[in-house]
């Protein structure tokens, strides 16, 4: 049994199914995402079946059962981006990256997020990249911006 | 910390001469110390800067830090305040400066560069003119010349600030500052005086409809819940605003979290619990942040708690974080959710006011309906009565948003027409575009378009033109936006956030979305009965709007036709040109885009024929190149790209 995980359960004494998502969210909290094993170990403490749990975290959009990127993207795809072309931004940069909304880069760098509004409406588009947002984007500025967090690494 | 160095109360004072005391009127000499802690006067020039998220993301953090830099540089006494969001969110970052004995002036787009300037103006009595927004009034103090007043813009002349009363104004973090401009007073003297019956009876007086969109009367749902016999009710806080577009339940919480706080002890107490439950958004960090210390600070003060004031009134106060679900702003869902199982409906009766959380009691009530509580009775339920028209009472918060002059969260008398809100208040489209439409509510909302903009914005006048009033969200959108691409795009988050319990919403949502992919898709080689199948879809989309609607359980299901019936309304047209004509004169739906090069305006520099994906563009050097139809897919790369403009959409 994982330490570190056993010592987020100990925070949750004779734990309920009501406790089931906050220990979820604990567990993604500190190791960024759900692992099966953690899965697993959660179903034994509440004692319910590791299915259950399963399909209860891929039901929200919050979980993620693999590890994000050292780049976190988030896209923001409101209503107020998608009228100014966010559609775009986000075919630019899946063409940019090769993955998808949801999926981490082979070389563990980025990873994307869609997210429905983040409340900046008057800077549409925008995107964050782990705690820097990125305001009033256009699809050719991406290139840039991804170049310049890849030099950044590089230095 | 900055802000508690003009606070000359502490604790007992605040509590035994302002909280206990139960006269309309405080006297004189308690109102002179409030009047200092609430900033009415001030002894020090203070600097306010809005730190909410929005302000956060236009680089107020970068502002605050060379505030601070530039203050200590100089040796200058001044107070540094972070407030939350004033709700202008196109000015941000925002400054404010009151110097003692003058007004308090606004500052737009404030940036750690500009910063020294308009400080060294105002500190040696020149305003920067240029940057300035307004002043607010006030007669006790000397106004500065030639600044308009913040009251008399276009963007505040209708807006009825009850709500957002303490935006920008106080310190979020304070309690202090909240109690000196009259929080928590009510609730105190409620606990001690009023039973549970009265609370729920001025509540209904006063006329507060739910503001989660369904518009039920609050006082009514309280007293359900108080009636059913139980062991132990409890109270649900619903913060989890998900909408896309939609974010006013954040903006209240991150500037003025302990009017919410006041509203949800009011609350339990009618309803007769001893635990309230706030479910807000994962997302909302710096909302979290601010609550979670907000409810420390309350319960520091004894609000929160056992035996509060000695009254005998137990209560406390559990955050859980949604998991991320736009289902789950349902109120059964949100229960599921809270229990730990998938966040999906649970059918009606029995309501969650008689058998909800955990089979007890459950009152769900929205943030902004909660915050509206403490005001009902700070000044009387007739007051509240008499704001709005005679459908609806009370004011509500919205977010203008998209393709409009002023964006910003504003907060106006119910019944105020929509148009008001968009030409007035949002000052119109920019760059002399013509006004489309507008979208209300959310994926759950709906068009409004034409002459039905002059509608009144009430649960009722927008039912009766199909728009639900949802969260409050209004994106306008110009003559650029294409209908049938924001409907898609409507869809097809609606079809992705379906909890897929009932199959009317689950797969009818789908065909919706599949119709509309349809009709936006590239006809290629296409004969006139391929044509033909496309429009049927369209024809079938009213019969399977009226399915979603009658067979869904939840309001997600039952409202999520809404969008389509009412661009159907208004749009008509742009849904034939786009079967028939295979156009999309707005240029937004990518496939039907053609792509041309005008032959007088194109050198030959072959930038757009290396830049084509799809190795569409030919021709020689230095001669007008073209574009071969078939093969091209309407990215528009070759668009961006040429330096000439010679490529347009035909």
């Amino acid at each position: 049994m994982d330490e570190r995980t056993s010592a987020i359960l100990a925070k949750y004494p004779r734990g309920h199914r009501d406790c089931l998502i906050p220990i979820l969210q604990d567990i993604q909290e500190f190791f960024g995402y759900l692992s099966e094993a953690s899965l697993v170990e959660v179903g034994r403490y509440l004692d319910l079946p590791a299915g259950k749990i399963f399909g209860l975290a891929t039901f929200y959009n919050q979980f993620r059962f693999e590890p994000a990127g050292r780049y976190h993207i988030r896209l923001c795809h409101g209503t107020s981006c998608h009228v100014s072309e966010s559609a775009r931004i986000i075919r630019e940069l899946e063409k940019i990256l090769g993955i998808r909304p949801g999926q981490t880069s082979r070389d563990g760098m980025f990873s994307m997020e869609l997210v429905a509004c983040m409340g900046a409406c008057h800077l549409a588009p925008l995107i964050q990249v782990n705690e820097v947002h990125h305001t009033s984007i256009k699809p050719e500025d991406l290139k840039d911006i991804i170049d310049s967090y890849i030099h950044g690494e590089e230095e | 910390m900055a802000s508690k160095t003009h606070i000359s109360v502490d604790k007992e004072f605040l509590v035994n001469e302002v909280l206990r005391n139960e006269s309309v009127e405080l006297p004189p000499d308690t109102e002179r110390k409030l009047k200092y802690v609430r900033r009415d006067k001030v002894k020090v020039p203070v600097v306010f800067i809005g730190t909410g998220s929005c302000g956060l993301i236009s680089g107020a953090g970068g502002t605050l830090e060379e505030a601070k830099k530039y203050l200590s540089e100089r040796n200058i006494g001044a107070e540094i305040v972070e407030t939350g969001c004033t709700g202008f969110c196109s000015m941000e970052p925002m400054v404010e400066v009151q110097l003692p004995g003058k007004t308090r002036i606004s500052f737009r787009h404030v940036t750690p560069e500009k910063l020294p300037f308009i400080l060294d103006g105002i500190f040696n009595n020149i305003v920067p003119e240029e940057h300035a927004i307004g002043q607010y009034k006030n007669k006790s103090l000397e106004p500065w010349k030639n600044v308009a007043f913040i009251e008399e813009l276009p963007y505040y002349t209708l807006q009825y600030r009850n709500l957002m009363k303490n935006w920008g104004r106080i310190n979020p973090y304070s309690i202090e500052e909240y109690i000196a401009s009259g929080g928590y007073r009510p609730y105190v003297k409620i606990i001690r005086n009023y039973t549970h019956a009265e609370v729920c009876d001025i509540v209904e007086k006063s006329g507060l409809q739910g503001r989660g969109g369904g518009g039920f009367l609050t006082g009514k749902k309280w007293k359900v819940a108080h009636a059913v016999i139980a062991d132990q009710r409890y109270l649900l806080c619903n913060a989890d605003e998900s909408d896309p577009g939609g974010f006013a339940n954040r903006a209240m919480i991150e500037s003025d979290p302990h009017r919410l706080i006041e509203g949800i002890l009011i609350a339990a107490y009618a309803v007769g619990t001893s635990k309230a439950w706030i479910s807000i958004r994962n997302d909302y960090r710096i909302a979290i942040d601010r609550l979670e210390r907000a409810i420390e600070r309350a319960r520091d003060y004894g609000l929160v708690g056992h035996n509060v004031f000695n009254s005998g009134f137990n209560i406390d106060i559990i955050i859980r974080k949604g998991p991320g679900a736009f289902v789950c702003g349902e109120e059964t869902a949100m229960i599921n959710s809270l229990e730990g199982k998938r966040g999906m409906p649970r059918p009606k009766p029995p309501y969650p006011a008689v058998s909800g959380l955990f089979g007890k009691p459950t009152v769900v009530n929205n943030v902004e309906t909660l915050s509206n509580i403490p005001a009902i009775f700070e000044n009387g339920p007739d007051w509240f009565n008499e704001i709005g028209n005679e459908s609806a009472k009370g004011t509500k918060i919205l977010v203008l948003s998209g393709k409009i002059i002023n964006h910003g969260v504003i907060e106006v008398p119910l019944g105020t027409k929509v148009k008001d809100l968009v030409f007035v208040a949002g000052q119109g489209i920019p760059d002399n575009k013509e006004f489309k439409a507008v979208q209300v509510g959310g994926p759950s909302g709906g068009f409004l378009a034409g002459e039905d903009i002059d509608v009144p914005y009430d649960f009722q006048s927008l039912a009766s033109k199909g728009v639900y009033m949802g969260s409050g969200g209004m994106v306008v959108l110009d003559q650029e936006c294409c209908i049938i691409d924001t409907v898609k795009y409507f869809m097809n988050f609606i079809q992705q956030e379906s909890c897929g319990k009932c199959i009317p919403c689950r797969e009818g949502t789908g065909r919706m979305l599949e119709v509309f992919e349809n009709i936006t898709k590239r006809p290629v080689d296409e004969d006139r009965h391929s044509t033909l199948e496309r429009f049927k879809g369209v024809m079938q989309l009213e019969n399977l709007a009226g399915v979603i609607k009658d067979t869904s359980l939840c309001g997600l299901g039952q409202k999520a036709p809404n969008t389509v019936i009412s661009s159907l309304n208004y749009f008509r047209e742009e849904y034939e040109e786009h079967i028939f004509d295979r156009k999309c004169t707005a240029g937004v739906c990518r496939e039907l885009r053609l792509y041309y090069i005008s032959v007088d305006k194109c050198t030959g520099c072959t930038i757009c024929a290396q830049k084509c994906p799809e190795s569409a563009i030919i021709g020689t050097k230095r001669h007008p190149f073209f574009i071969v139809e078939e093969k091209c897919t309407g990215c528009g790369i070759c668009y961006d790209v040429c330096k000439f403009n010679a490529i347009s959409v035909k």
